[in-house]
């Protein structure tokens, strides 16, 4: 690296070698140092995740290292380093609490003590308030740490397909106990049907994304199995981070198994040699299960001819954004790229790649079970099969509910346990607010659609006469405004001037025009932010606005 | 020997504000506009650059896209129907600039500025508590100027510096969301970076957050005078490469030296030798 200017510190011992046990010792055979490293800017991310959890910080020995060994220019990589809300490039103690002051952990009556990181939602909803400790060290601990819980809701209910095991109290952590649950049975059936065959049923089965923009999968599948360029991936988008959701998680801890199941099948389906889960790093649970199910499998052979790779995300919830993820994992600050081109064709490393949700894989095994037509007969025309709510708020019964396509939303909230509410969140912080009127709303992509509403990423959020609507807005304003990765004018700043005039809304000293020009910045944001944050950043502001009218006068 | 030609590429056609316009496949929109004669506002857009699209003021209208796209790098496909003057694309454009107009200061921004008036653009809606990135400017250096209060965060200086032209990546987008900014690692001064001071970065930036310590000095003291500036060509005389020099000169002195964007081997750039070395021409002892 001739031309590399590098920093001067040196890592200390720790450091170095938590991150040479990424990279690797970092000289060949004959001590030099090796070659192939700069091949390797996927693993900075990795490399300094290891020195934080080495130490509790990034120090500018540790960045310098691992710039130097992956041959990385220093300024890119303290770029990336500054990008991701849990690197920390201060010096800190070792032990650090992240306490989340998002919405349904508001409404919990969520506090951050002195010493704790206030932090956005944790996915642990239906057991507000939680936090999430890291003690860094030789044997570094990261923990949810979630308020008192309620057991799985529907236990033992019959009609479930994507909870049924976890309802049965399958051992996630035994591959026996999974096979004795009938697992990998789709997978071999997957391998009998040949990738064909798989494509066509997935595509009769006409299975919508769950992760929130509802694509097709079978048309996705199709259009990067038929790709020329080599290899394809395929890669999970675990980051699970919209305010209030939580229901990959619940997969990736109680189920690990089936979502390696349906990585494999996808994989033939989609001619991919190599997938990638990409989990946020505020779930260390599903990284522990899921890494000891990829090692079973792998050892029990039912990934012959398939890697899986884990990777673990530094707090960023744009990395959600495919693209961004994608820059995420080559080692890049999580900045969306502009479509098209489309995943499909240009993805991770360039090459056509498959992204799906962890709960649209979980549809899969099913799909392929029961053959595609059988699948859709559950649900609706347009939304078939089952969905997964988390549901959370002012509930008597907060939890994960799978309803077939086409319950109401009245039905949803009976279950869970809900006095008729003053307001109910669908759909996220990206989604919107609806007000009691529209309880008879039929749970469906096409319903919701035609409402102005979104099912998004399953998210219900229960708000009661009590609540705070105005405080909920200045959260989700404050929740983009940390958010948004800053690359385009439109969100950068317009997530700014959103929580600016929502703080003059809320104090009484609204400029004159202001909520026309919330409507215009919404309007705006939606029609020229490059991806998907920027764009649904003004939603629920805008339809707290309009249907709840919480700022009529 | 045969001489190696490139395939022939394909004619398409598309249609911009109604008119049609045949491009060369792989064209963006923002070529078959120019081809029209219809220029659009850009600001992150370079022409010797990698389009980033960041800026979003050249973002136009496509029929049957959901949301508007930017003209620079979007790719022109056959049958396209392309609006660049729309009330959708105008409201979008205006309010980008006031978003930039209200965050950062233009004074310097003479193509930021008159879009600000073209598109009837009030920065000063959002109020007077509007958050902005005013902070100090950094002269760490005998060279270079930098104030990134005037930063809009086009990523210019980061692509000319990188991967672009001079792959030396001694600058990088740091930090997120409003508090992204053009950083040295660790916020280093730029004698302690891996700056090589050709001042390539200070050649594409737009706004002047970017400027040579001889334009600083003169904007403070109230002596700096664009309208009188003149321009001579000439060659550089340091090394055989024979880069193009253009000196921009003021009252009888070399203020700036750039590089036509269309010469074959500078296409804008220099090293430190060719934009800073020029005071021997002015010795005049």
């Amino acid at each position: 690296m001739p031309d590399l200017r590098l920093l001067n510190a040196e890592p200390s011992e720790a450091e170095r070698s938590a991150i040479d046990a990424v990279l690797g010792a970092g000289t060949d055979a004959n001590g030099r140092t090796a070659r192939d490293d700069r091949t390797k800017r996927h693993l900075l991310l990795p490399a300094l995740r290891a020195a934080q959890l080495r130490v509790g910080w990034v120090s500018e020995g540790a960045l310098g290292y691992a710039s130097r060994r992956l041959a990385v220019p220093p300024a890119e990589a303290y770029g990336v380093a500054s990008f991701y809300a849990l690197i920390a490039l201060e010096e800190r103690p070792a032990d650090v609490t992240h306490v989340c002051t998002d919405l349904s952990c508001m409404l919990k009556g969520a506090s951050v003590p002195d010493g704790a990181h206030p932090s956005p939602c944790l996915g642990l909803c239906e057991r507000a308030p939680a936090s999430y400790r890291t003690i860094a060290g030789e044997q570094p601990v990261e923990e949810q740490i979630p308020a008192a819980g309620p057991p799985l809701p529907q236990a033992g209910q019959p009609g479930l397909r994507l909870l049924r095991r976890i309802a049965a109290g399958v051992d996630p952590e035994s591959i026996d106990a999974y096979i004795q649950a009938g697992g990998f049975e789709s997978l071999r059936r997957a391998r009998e049907l040949g990738a064909e065959a798989v494509l066509h049923e997935v595509t009769e089965s006409r299975l919508l994304g769950r992760g929130g923009a509802a694509f097709p999968t079978g048309v996705k599948w199709a259009a990067v199995a038929k790709q020329p360029a080599q290899p394809h991936y395929l890669v999970c988008n675990a980051d699970e981070s919209e305010p209030g959701t939580f229901k990959d998680r619940v997969l990736m801890e109680e189920d690990p198994f089936a979502l390696i199941e349906s990585m494999a099948i996808a994989a033939l389906a989609t001619g991919s040699s190599h997938g990638f889960i990409y989990v946020r790093a505020e779930y260390p649970l599903a990284h522990r299960r899921l890494q000891n199910a990829i090692d079973l499998a792998h050892s029990r052979g039912f990934l012959e001819g398939f890697d899986i790779e884990l990777r673990i995300g530094a707090g960023a919830y744009v990395c959600g954004e495919e693209t961004a993820l994608f820059q995420s994992i080559e080692g890049f600050r999580g900045e969306p790229r502009n479509k098209p081109p489309f995943p499909v064709e240009v993805g991770l490393f360039g090459k056509p790649t498959a992204v799906n949700n962890v709960e649209t894989l979980f549809n899969v095994l099913d799909v392929v079970d029961e053959g595609g037509k059988e699948y859709a007969d559950t649900g609706t025309q347009d939304s078939t099969g089952t969905r997964l709510f988390c549901v959370s708020g002012a509930v008597a019964r907060p939890g994960l509910y799978e309803l077939p396509f086409g319950s109401t939303l009245r039905e949803l909230l009976d279950l869970a346990g809900a006095e008729p509410p003053k307001a109910v969140l669908l759909g996220g912080a990206a989604g919107a607010f609806v007000g009691p009127d529209l309880l008879d709303l039929r749970l469906t992509y096409e319903d919701t659609r035609e409402a102005g509403v979104t099912l998004g990423s399953g998210v219900v959020i229960v708000y009661d006469e009590s609540a705070d609507l105005v405080g909920a807005l200045l959260r989700i304003a404050e929740f983009f405004r940390d958010e948004s990765c800053g690359q385009c004018v439109p969100c950068r700043v317009g997530t700014v001037r959103q929580e600016e005039a929502l703080h003059r809304l809320a104090e009484g000293r609204a400029h004159e025009d202001e909520l026309e020009t919330l409507a215009e910045l919404a309007q705006v944001m939606r029609d020229a932010s490059i991806c998907g944050l920027g764009q649904t950043a003004a939603n629920a502001v805008a339809s707290a606005i309009v249907n709840l009218k919480v700022f009529a006068a | 020997m045969s001489v190696v030609l490139a395939a022939p590429k394909k004619m398409i056609e598309l249609s911009v504000d109604g008119q049609p316009v045949r491009v060369f496949e792989g064209s963006t929109i923002l070529d078959a506009c120019r081809m029209l004669g219809n220029e659009q506002p850009t600001l992150c857009y370079g022409d010797t650059l990698t389009p980033v699209n960041v800026c979003r003021v050249c973002v136009v209208e496509v029929e049957g896209a959901r949301t508007l796209v930017p003209s620079c790098s979007r790719i022109a496909e056959p049958g396209m129907v392309v609006l660049t003057d729309s009330e959708r694309v105008r409201t979008s454009r205006r309010l980008v600039l006031e978003l930039l107009g209200s965050s950062v200061d233009l004074s310097t921004a003479p193509e930021a500025l008159a879009y600000i008036e073209e598109y009837d653009a009030k920065p000063e809606r959002f109020g007077p508590d509007a958050a902005t990135v005013a902070q100090d400017v950094k002269i760490d250096n005998d060279l270079y100027v930098r104030d990134y209060s005037k930063c809009i965060l086009c990523y210019k200086c980061v692509s000319a510096c990188g991967e672009d032209h001079q792959n030396t990546f001694a600058i990088a987008v740091a930090g997120r969301g409003f508090d992204a900014h053009i950083s040295t690692e660790l916020d280093v001064t730029l004698p302690e970076s891996a700056c090589v001071y050709c001042g390539n970065c200070i050649a594409v930036c737009p706004t002047g957050a970017l400027m040579s310590v001889a334009e600083y000095e003169k904007r403070q003291a109230g002596t700096w005078d664009a309208e009188n500036e003149t321009v001579v060509s000439t060659v550089c005389p340091y090394c055989g490469v024979g880069c193009n020099l253009e000196l921009h000169v003021q009252d009888n002195e070399i203020v700036n030296v750039t590089s036509p964007h269309d010469h074959d081997v500078t296409e804008g750039n220099l090293c430190i030798k060719g934009r800073f070395g020029y005071q021997y021409v002015q010795n005049r002892r």
